[in-house]
């Protein structure tokens, strides 16, 4: 049907001579191949297939393109006036071009067969034989198709790229072989749900972000300074104090990472403040400097990434109300469950959700006492923000109270950690707390899951603060004893160099031994061990947590069950569920205090590194033993984006401390790899001035000016305005699309039961066009664009593709029902059969009623 | 594609061949495929294997199976899954989900829980909301309409392997 059409069109704009070929369709080819971009398009609208089976495809998929198919003649006319005269060349000649232009093309339509064949619902048996038809004939043709010179340089590049193709796809199987772990998630996947598993693929991905990050810090800082830098020993910095030596190697001692750790490349102080190093002139500070603000970067990036991906995926947002049941019905199951207890589960829930949804859609809203409810939940509120504060408070006492121990001389173990034991015990019991109060709410679970997430999250971060506050008392106190030590410092040095000078000689004295230079307090050290400390503590907290809570418990509810008076696996203690957002937040915080803590002791990262994998294999284990599926089995969707939320907000809030560290202390005089400066940032500033070319330090110093920054701060706000602006102008046009959506809809059903319409605009609409003609070819009429302009929103029309199909089921009020269905159809084959029933059947319905949405529709 | 070979081939070591180049025609009775540990626990899986067979009466060769895998996968896009969704759906194979198929789905589904005027108010509520043409079943229009909307279609229709 196809070929006729090109043909009547064709010859139009055919030239005499070469009239009664069939080959017309591709005729006044061009012998240079520049123009096989527009040749693409016009087989496009042409679409001659040569196999019976494609033209159920074509009619699917190119029916949009039917528009174009207007534009493309007119291509082609001009393309027959202008390369009239090449189609004086002899007969033989333009013969072999028709040919080979024929072959051309269908050598694209092939190709473009086996790119789409994977959306194709058709037999295995079938997609393969075409495939391999399709791919022969290019293969065979596809070297005849160079043309003269350019013969060879075109069958190059076609090889290269198949290779390119078949290079990507191996890469592709290679890296998903690659993914770790991906059997045992399935695993887990098959006996709890999909959302257990959506924590471990958290993880996993987590894991993955910490890779990266420790390579970055480990290959280009910690390597290069323990490779190239001065060793252990030569430096005052980077040897242990003749005072600690004693016990520097004491387990104890260790374990609170002092001693031999906390003067080792893992912490901020080993490091050497010398501009470059080694022979590669490789400039360390700088290279801290950047790497640790590019951890931030890294890390923002990917996180947002990682957000943007899943938003997309959540597409349609509102609309919920609609289709409840069907959902419930179609979607409701997991089909990667595999294990018979979880479809137990599964079952039960399925039906209590429908028997949940029945007695909704039965029964009126109770009429609750809203009063009552209200003052409930006020009640609630306060007592969770008293909670709140009060464990802000205690935190902050308990580590004033450690900086006294810390002057003392003995301390005892429970002392010594305090801190981190007054902050695990908090996470592990506040939490319960909030959950009993929250049952005065009496949220929908969902809400109240959410809201119990958000005080988690708000007790965490309120203890976080406290913490890093009283860390700042002390940061200060230590710069204050920096003074006193300095003087210190110089006077031992200079009592030294008089006492080994002796008679007043001009030779340099013996250097004093490391270990006995004075040395002032490191308050970037003492900063990374705080954090240090505060992430093992946390991970041997969980640790123990998952250990006791389920693997004891669970041993326990098996064996003692036996000889208990009731039954502990129904009754109270039972078997643990895993508490997805415990864990997950856990994770959350966890990452937060590593990207705080990562700039002053760059070893931290390695150790959350360790800290994951063996964290997933246990964590694996653990919930295979001793876990049991939920009760309520729930779907993860969402909740992906709002975990992902939660990081980001962390990594802002964890941005802070560190940015105004930078800024704003002045760093310590005698270690790390910024002594020496006023600012930690003044070694951006000296590598400029030193290292680069002059003009690039006038640029910056340009660019830094006030003037500048002003205004491009300003036009950043306006672009976010303006973004805005137009985001909320697209979420308008979609509901009113919507609205109409639900009119139609509304209209079909009402003319269904033969009811009056319910929509009184649309009734006198009715009434209005009783006399009026409906001829469905002319859809643009001025009185349409004036009553229907209010009802009918533009954007309709630009889904190009409905309009597409403005010709044809224009008859009926079919038409109103076809258009949002329409931009879905034309992506499919009717492999089912079911297109023939509706282009051709007009409805008999009502006249009136029929061609109004219509010629609404057909407006421009 | 190695692996989903390995699984089908220890589904019955006797029968399928480890050579393909002679395209032999194997196929595998429905019975072994539903005892496979991904497919057991599905209350539709009989439906799952028919609707992907080619002689309809649930026996697969290795083509089918992959297919089956294929759309089951994670990167199969939403209109092919809608498409076999629906025929899975569809259990008298008239291509339209009427209301007997609806109440099988819903019987399957909750494992015969729920009373007989639950059932058939679930089914007419189902029918309500979907249904655009009016004609009292579901046809795939009306389905895909339906799914495309759906938040978690994606992510429940899904099997790994």
């Amino acid at each position: 049907k196809d070929k006729e059409e090109d043909e009547s069109k064709e010859e139009d704009s055919s030239s005499p001579q070469n009239r009664a070929s069939r080959s017309k369709n591709y005729q006044r080819k061009n012998s240079n191949g520049k123009r096989a971009g527009e040749e693409r398009r016009r087989q496009r609208g042409k679409k001659a297939p040569t196999k019976d089976q494609k033209e159920s495809e074509n009619e699917g998929r190119k029916t949009s393109k039917k528009g174009k198919e207007g534009e493309n003649k007119q291509k082609k006319d001009r393309k027959t006036s202008t390369s009239s005269g090449s189609s004086n060349s002899s007969d033989e000649e333009s013969l072999s071009e028709e040919e080979l232009a024929m072959l051309m093309e269908q050598v694209e339509q092939k190709k473009k067969l086996i790119s789409a064949m994977r959306n194709k619902p058709w037999r295995m048996v079938k997609k393969l034989s075409v495939l391999r038809e399709a791919q022969a004939f290019v293969e065979k043709f596809e070297g005849a198709l160079g043309k003269g010179k350019g013969k060879k340089l075109y069958a190059y590049k076609m090889m290269m790229a198949k290779k390119w193709v078949k290079f990507k796809r191996d890469f592709d199987n290679f890296k998903t072989q690659c993914i770790p772990w991906e059997m045992k998630i399935k695993e887990v996947e098959s006996h709890f749900g999909s959302s257990v598993a959506s924590y471990f693929i958290f993880l996993r991905w987590m894991y993955g972000v910490n890779l990266v990050l420790f390579g970055l810090i480990f290959g280009l800082v910690i390597i290069p300074e323990v490779l190239m830098g001065m060793p252990y020993g030569s430096m005052p910095r980077k040897t242990v104090p003749r005072a600690e030596q004693a016990t520097a190697m004491d387990f104890s001692v260790l374990w609170d990472f002092e001693g031999y750790i906390k003067y080792s490349a893992l912490f901020y102080g080993y490091y050497n403040n010398q501009r470059t190093i080694g022979w590669l002139k490789y400039r360390l500070p700088m290279a801290y400097f950047m790497v640790g603000i590019s951890v931030f970067g890294y890390s923002l990036m990917v996180v947002i990434r990682s957000m943007a991906r899943n938003a997309n995926e959540n597409t349609a947002d509102g609309d919920d109300v609609n289709f409840i049941f069907s959902w419930k019905m179609f979607t409701s199951w997991d089909y990667l469950i595999g294990n018979p207890e979880t479809a137990d589960n599964k079952f039960a829930s399925i039906t209590t959700s429908f028997k949940e949804s029945i007695v909704d859609e039965q029964e009126s809203n109770k009429d609750e006492n809203i009063h009552l409810r209200r003052f409930l939940r006020v009640l609630a509120n306060v007592l969770i923000i008293c909670c709140l504060c009060g464990s802000g408070y205690l935190i902050y006492f308990v580590v004033k109270r450690s900086q006294t121990f810390s002057k003392m001389q003995n301390v005892g173990w429970y002392e010594r950690n305090e801190v981190e034991i007054v902050m695990s015990l908090l996470g592990m019991f506040c939490p319960p707390l909030f959950e009993t109060i929250a049952a005065l709410e009496n949220y929908h679970p969902r809400i109240g899951l959410k809201w119990q997430l958000g005080r988690i999250f708000a007790l965490f971060l309120g203890n976080l603060y406290t913490f890093l506050l009283a860390l700042m008392d002390d940061v200060n106190e230590k710069l204050a004893e920096e003074d006193v030590v300095k003087n210190i410092t110089r006077w031992t040095l200079l009592g030294h160099h008089n006492s080994s000078l002796g008679n007043g000689s001009m030779a340099t004295p013996p250097p004093l031994d490391p270990a006995d230079v004075p040395r002032g307090p490191c308050w970037e050290t003492t900063v990374g061990i705080e954090f240090v400390r505060l992430t093992v503590s946390d991970i041997l907290v969980t640790f123990i947590t998952i250990l006791v809570g389920d693997f004891i418990r669970a041993c326990f509810v098996r064996f003692v069950n036996y000889c208990w008076c009731w039954d502990l696996e129904a009754g109270f203690p039972s078997y643990a569920e895993f508490d997805i957002s415990g864990n997950v937040l856990g994770l959350v915080f966890n990452q937060g205090m590593i990207w705080m803590g990562s700039f002053y002791a760059p070893g931290l990262v390695g150790i959350n590194v360790l800290r994951l994998l063996t964290s997933m294999y246990f964590q694996c284990w653990a919930v295979m033993s001793s876990n049991v599926p939920h009760e309520r089995v729930f779907k993860a969707s969402k909740s992906n984006n709002f975990y992902m939320g939660l990081l980001l907000l962390i990594l802002f809030l964890s941005l802070l401390p560190v940015a105004y560290t930078i800024m704003s202390l002045p760093p310590s005089f005698d270690c790390g790899p910024f002594s020496g400066k006023k600012r930690m940032y003044e070694v951006i500033q000296e590598t400029i001035e030193l290292d680069f070319p002059l003009f690039v330090a006038k640029i910056f110093s340009y660019v830094a000016n006030p003037g500048l920054i002003i205004p491009a701060i300003l036009l950043m706000v306006l672009a976010i305005y303006y973004l805005n602006a137009v985001a909320e102008a697209y979420q308008r046009a979609n509901a009113e699309l919507k609205k109409k959506m639900q009119m139609q809809r509304e209209e079909e059903k009402n003319k269904r039961n033969n009811k009056a319409s319910t929509n009184p605009a649309l009734q006198d609409l009715e009434d209005l066009f009783t006399q009026s003609t409906k001829s469905e070819s002319h859809p643009k009429r001025a009185e349409d664009k004036k009553i229907e302009s209010p009802n009918q929103p533009s954007p309709v029309r630009t889904q190009g593709r409905a309009a597409a199909l403005d010709g044809s089921p224009r008859t009926g009020g079919r038409g109103a029902a076809f258009v949002p269905l329409s931009h879905v159809f034309v992506t499919q084959p009717p492999t089912l059969g079911i297109w023939p029933p509706y282009p051709g059947q007009p409805r008999p319905r009502g006249q009136p009623m029929g061609p109004v949405p219509g010629r609404g529709r057909g407006q421009p | 594609v190695y692996r989903l070979h390995g699984r089908y081939h220890e589904m019955a070591p006797n029968v399928v061949p480890m050579d393909y180049t002679k395209d032999p025609d194997v196929k595998l009775p429905m019975q072994l495929i539903i005892n496979m540990p991904e497919l057991k626990e599905n209350p539709f899986k009989e439906r799952i294997v028919e609707s992907f067979s080619e002689d309809g009466e649930g026996s697969l060769s290795f083509n089918d199976f992959v297919d089956m895998f294929s759309v089951l996968s994670e990167m199969a896009p939403r209109e092919l899954k809608a498409i076999y969704a629906f025929k899975i759906y569809d259990f008298n194979t008239d291509n339209f989900i009427c209301k007997s198929d609806l109440e099988q789905t819903l019987n399957k589904l909750t494992r015969e829980e729920l009373t007989a005027e639950e059932i058939t108010l679930v089914c007419e509520k189902v029918i309500e909301e979907a249904d655009m043409d009016g004609d009292g079943k579901l046809g795939f229009a009306d389905f895909e309409n339906m799914i495309s909307k759906a938040p978690d279609f994606l992510s429940t229709f899904h099997i790994r392997i």
